[in-house]
């Protein structure tokens, strides 16, 4: 065994140590479990959401995209500091609505103010189809780790199957808690080893900055800006805003917000968060410094260039110490998307399914789902060749599509049906799947279009075909039904319609 | 207050609108290829215009809308 496995086990032994402390004396039910009581503060709220944005993704995909795709990489940078401006607004109106609810997840958002509870279960089922990309990315990246620390001693495959098991022990015993406290563990130590590799390997190999980024344009010319084709301008542009917009609209970050103590978190952040953003800057310095010294890497071995620049300029001890802090990133992460994954299948799929289901039998019913979904994702891992960016490309064009209804139902009065909200996620999602799945892009759809439109994501077309279903269908079926703006005039008068009775109805609030 | 939250469109036009233009590696700035120190430069500007934004908004003084 390597000097760096052990230090890498260690790190996990302590991490699993730590989850159990956080759970110390509380008693678990499943507002405790999934949103901490929502007792949490500025500083936790921070560390849960931070610790979300600085995964795997960022470690080793983030410098891995800017060792192969060079330009293109600064949208990560860029879709960060658009997101908390737009969090400032969007995340207090969901947190005080979800508050006075009790709501526990995304899905119970969706159904509460749409009143129906099949939407719910649709939003439900979309959450869980993006999740399973973010998980496996998060996999993918552990196996990473553990091969490059192993010296080979280790196969990706036991590497991916070890980490899925301490992730799925981890959040079985400790729930949010664990996470908001091995998140604060996480963040210092990749801080500084991102500082660390970021100043340290371009002054190293190459003098500076500077240096640096003239040795690599006279290598490759323009490689560090857009490109005319391809990732351009027109890709950049509505990457950036696909991402930004779609930010929120994860389960699992919803999750996290529900645990704020109050609203005034949010837009305290709002203004702390960007900064906290350019530690992306070291990451992407790490895979820009790897482009002329560990040449070669191609297609998804592009993820492998943080660590195998490491391994090539420093002794085994210091790969632990990186390793260990890449371990963390995916941990953290992995176990927020696994419980959320879990506890959306619990809450939002069985419970409709058994309404008579008590909140202990949901519970435990949830803690029981977490390896089944883990299970799941190794093996999606161990099937799929994409690259960490691609993963969670895929995952956002997925999401984002639950953004229109989402404003819409913040609005004071919701031009939106129910019927509208299920037509505009079913035609996003189905375009989604489907250019996924035929690996179509704009350019292939209409040849004749102008590149700049070709160039466009494609999670942005599957948007404006949401809309467009959305409005379509909510103009035809505003007048038919209740909509959700005329709910509290009927309960003011003291008639409640009978179709208001779903099982997301707060028990304490019926009359 | 409006006005002051009308900042906070600002960094949309300069990351949305300012990166296309300013789509160039030379001159370098601070070291950094010039797309890049622009995209910097804007996520800095949103935590100062966030800040203000911040201290500017009634809602956040003590005894605002935030209830425990």
């Amino acid at each position: 065994m390597s000097a760096a496995l052990v230090i890498i086990a260690a790190a996990v032994g302590g991490v699993l140590c730590l989850g159990l402390l956080g759970r110390r004396g509380k008693d678990m039910d499943l507002e405790q479990w999934t949103v901490g009581g929502r007792r949490f503060g500025t500083i936790l709220v921070f560390l849960l959401i931070a610790g979300e944005i600085y995964t795997t993704f960022t470690f080793l995909g983030g410098s891995g995209f800017a060792y192969g795709h060079g330009g293109p990489v600064f949208y990560i940078l860029s879709y960060g500091c658009l997101v908390y401006i737009i969090s400032y607004w969007l995340l207090p109106p969901i947190w005080r609505y979800a508050k006075h609810h009790r709501l526990i997840t995304q899905p119970d958002f969706f159904a509460h103010k749409y009143d129906s509870p099949v939407l719910g279960i649709l939003v439900a089922l979309v959450g869980i189809v993006a999740l399973i990309p973010y998980l496996v990315l998060q996999l993918k990246g552990l196996g990473i780790i553990v091969d490059a620390a192993a010296y080979g001693a280790i196969s990706p495959t036991t590497a991916i199957w070890i980490g899925a098991a301490v992730v799925t022990v981890y959040v079985m015993v400790s729930g949010v808690r664990g996470s908001a406290w091995t998140a604060a563990v996480k963040d210092i130590l990749i801080l500084a080893v991102v500082l660390f590799l970021g100043i340290y390997l371009p002054i190293h190999y190459y003098g500076g900055y500077g240096a640096m980024f003239s040795a690599i344009q006279a290598a490759k010319p323009d490689f560090l800006a857009l490109p005319p084709k391809g990732e351009s301008a027109a890709w950049f542009d509505s990457t950036v805003l696909l991402t930004a917009l779609g930010f929120y609209t994860w389960p699992h970050t919803f999750g996290s917000l529900f645990t704020a103590k109050e609203e005034r978190v949010f837009r305290r952040n709002a203004a702390i968060m960007p900064i906290y953003q350019l530690i992306l800057l070291f990451v992407f310095f790490v895979g820009f410094a790897a482009i002329l010294k560990v040449p070669g890497l191609e297609g998804p071995a592009i993820d492998l260039s943080l660590l195998q620049l490491s391994v090539k300029t420093f002794d085994p001890w210091f790969v632990g110490v990186i390793g260990a802090a890449g371990v963390l990133t995916a941990l953290v992460p992995g176990s927020m998307i696994l419980m959320t994954a879990a506890t959306l299948l619990a809450n939002n799929i069985f419970r409709y399914m058994r309404r008579q289901a008590t909140d202990a039998s949901i519970s435990m019913l949830a803690r029981l789902l977490v390896p089944v979904v883990a299970v799941v994702s190794v093996i999606v891992t161990l099937s799929g060749g994409a690259t960490i960016v691609a993963l969670l490309l895929m995952g956002y064009s997925f999401v984002t599509q639950l953004f229109p209804t989402l404003i819409a139902s913040l609005l004071p009065r919701n031009p939106v049906t129910k019927e509208g909200a299920f037509a505009g996620i079913c035609v996003g999602v189905a375009t989604v799947a489907a250019i996924s799945l035929s690996h179509t892009t704009v350019a292939t759809l209409f040849p004749s279009l102008p590149a700049t439109f070709q160039d466009l994501n494609v999670g942005i077309i599957a948007l404006l075909l949401n809309i467009v279903a959305l409005g379509v269908v909510s103009a035809l079926t505003r007048r038919k039904t209740i909509t959700v703006q005329m709910i509290p005039e009927l309960v003011r008068l003291g008639r409640r319609p009978a179709s208001m009775n779903s099982p997301w109805d707060d028990p304490a609030e019926r009359h | 207050m409006a006005f002051v939250k009308l900042l906070a469109v600002l960094p949309f036009l300069g990351i949305l609108v300012g990166v296309p233009l300013l789509n160039r590696v030379e001159p370098l700035v601070l070291g950094m290829p010039l797309i890049l120190a622009w995209i910097v430069l804007w996520v800095v500007l949103a935590a100062v215009i966030m800040l203000v934004v911040y201290w500017c908004d009634p809602a956040n003084r003590v005894g605002g809308d935030s209830r425990p």
